[in-house]
């Protein structure tokens, strides 16, 4: 062996090595821009102001910083949605897994990748257009813009994440215990509800905590059909606005960069970034994990 | 069986079925509503017009062009990096490695971090820090470093699914590592690679967020001449079309949604095909 091969190929290692390393800049750089730009918010704004105040105005006179509305807007979306996804998810996982036949899987499974694909604008689109004028005719005092068709279509585009990760959650319940429950004379419901269910547990939760995390992050479709309107309110037929949408509405307006209203941006940002972070990190951790060791 | 029982089991099973067939209905209702909204305004007039404030003039030219750019640009930058990354976390790293964890923890995290927050990156870094404006660059960059974990994950499932022969081959040989994977398990993981990079780059194509945030959202009604040039792409024009109150611009917003389910359509396509027709090894 000459020393150039053995050269070249420490050399290709610590190349590959440098651009590994490209995946944590981002991380870093992530977390470096959100802290400076929210320090300066932070100077002239208390935190517990921020985090605790009911009033949201911070392009009208009088400002105000209280973020609550922006909260209490993204987490209607995201109760609503997985509220909806989430029995779905678990119908669809259940079917696909102990009912279809290999054929009619091998056409579902496709149709709900077709599903997860579509661009998230165009589910906005949909909401505004489709889901809004239909919710109309059921409640006629619901408002053009309204949490309800947001929430209905961030279900929709959830449901293919937790059907896929329930459904990998299912098929790695050990074929034993099933068998063993159809055994002692359960049916099929029994051995979904009380064994598979239970045995996958683990990994339904961790479905349910990525699929939080994505609908919280989730914008386009709430921009469009949840409307700008942040408020403190548990009526889904009313216009709100989410932390996603505020940073759309003001990035894409003519905010100077520097003033306040602009770091308000970045401090909007680092609050999603710090919630999504937390549950990605706890929905990825439990998914690395196996369901049940081999015994 | 009691007939309880038996009742409750037909029920569920019943459930389980409507439920899964209702999803695949939604997508079909989806399809079938924005192709009556915005079929009849479908033609080679609104594929090649740039855009206009009437309705019955505007294009989608600029925006389709612009879609391309960004596509190829962003394809070109995160490739590199993409597969790179990829190959040393499968041929290189320890796996027990805690820093190792660490890094693949760090970017499975990374694919699910808000799309809007790698906006507020792309603003920060490439629009005011590097001065690159509201170009295509700095949208295509900022689309790279949001593509760029789907794209490790893909390929290290795709380098995962050479047999380990292959590289033993290789090795019994008398090739150096390096070698082996430039080689033997780069060729044989092509096909599955390439199809995992078509497939987050259609991801990239239909976002829309990150790239309002950077300033793509205004109106852009000439081509763009090199990548340091302003533009708009079809999810950002069809987001602008769709917030106009007036009934015609949401038809113009459901053509432009065709337009842009073609184009990811056609993208996928190929990415099937490369799959059925050139992989050799599947996971």
């Amino acid at each position: 062996m000459t020393p150039l091969s053995k050269a070249l190929d420490q050399g290709f290692k610590y190349l590959l090595l440098a651009l590994v390393l490209i995946t944590l800049i981002v991380t870093v750089s992530v977390i470096v821009l959100l802290t400076k730009e929210s320090s300066g918010f932070f100077s002239q704004v208390p935190l517990g102001e921020f985090l605790f105040g009911k009033e949201w105005t911070p392009l009208l006179e009088p400002k105000s910083f209280g973020v609550l509305p922006l909260v209490n807007g993204t987490f209607m979306i995201v109760f609503g949605a997985i509220g909806m996804a989430l029995p779905a998810g678990l119908f669809v996982a259940t079917y696909l897994n102990e009912y279809a036949t290999d054929r009619t899987r091998s056409y579902i499974k496709p149709a709900l990748e077709v599903l997860a694909g579509i661009p998230t604008v165009v589910y906005g689109f949909f909401a505004l257009t489709f889901v809004t004028p239909i919710l109309k005719t059921m409640f006629p005092e619901i408002q053009i813009f309204n949490a309800a068709s947001g929430a209905i279509v961030v279900a929709i585009m959830v449901l293919p994440m937790i059907a896929s990760l329930v459904d990998d959650g299912f098929r790695s319940v050990p074929r034993a215990l099933r068998e063993g429950a159809y055994g002692l004379g359960a049916n099929s419901v029994e051995v979904i509800t009380q064994v598979v269910i239970p045995a996958a547990g683990t990994r339904i939760t961790a479905a349910v905590v990525l699929a939080i995390s994505r609908a919280i992050g989730e914008t386009m479709a709430v921009t469009l059909a949840a409307g700008a309107t942040p408020k403190i309110t548990a009526n889904p037929l009313e216009s709100i606005q989410t932390m996603t949408a505020y940073i759309v509405q003001v990035t894409s307006g003519d905010v100077q960069a520097g003033g306040i209203e602009y770091q308000t941006v970045y401090v909007v940002g680092a609050l999603l970034f710090v919630i999504t972070f937390m549950m990605n990190v706890i929905g990825n951790i439990v998914l690395s994990k196996p369901v049940m060791e081999a015994r | 069986m009691s007939p309880h029982r038996r009742r409750m089991n037909k029920a569920f099973k019943w459930c389980c079925r409507i439920t899964t067939y209702g999803a695949i209905g939604v997508l079909a209702l989806l399809l079938f509503h924005i192709a009556y909204e915005g079929m009849s305004w479908i033609s080679w007039d609104f594929i090649t017009n740039f855009p206009s404030r009437k309705a019955e003039k505007a294009g989608i030219y600029t925006a389709l062009v612009g879609s391309v750019y960004v596509m190829v640009i962003t394809t070109l930058f995160v490739v590199p990096f993409g597969i790179g990354t990829a190959i040393y976390l499968e041929e290189y790293a320890s796996q027990k490695s805690l820093f190792i964890r660490f890094v693949k923890l760090n970017i499975a995290n990374l694919a699910g971090m808000p799309s809007i927050i790698y906006g507020l990156l792309g603003l920060t870094l490439f629009v005011r820090i590097m001065g690159l404006d509201r170009s295509i660059l700095a949208g295509s960059l900022t689309l790279g470093l949001l593509v760029l974990p789907v794209i490790i994950i893909a390929s290290q499932e795709a380098i995962r699914a050479v047999p380990q022969m292959v590289r033993e081959a290789g090795f019994a040989m008398g090739a150096r590592r390096y070698q082996v994977v430039i080689w033997q398990v780069l060729p044989a993981a092509i096909p599955g690679i390439m199809t995992g990079i078509i497939l987050a780059i259609s991801r990239a194509v239909g976002e829309t967020a990150p790239l309002i945030v950077i300033g793509a959202l205004s109106y852009v009604a000439f081509l763009p001449e090199d990548m340091f040039d302003m533009f708009t792409v079809l999810p950002v024009q069809i987001y602008n079309w769709a917030g106009r109150p007036q009934p015609e611009f949401h038809s113009l917003a459901a053509a432009g949604i065709i337009v842009l389910l073609a184009f990811l359509f056609t993208l996928n396509s190929i990415a099937v095909l490369i799959r059925e027709k050139f992989q050799r090894y599947k996971l």
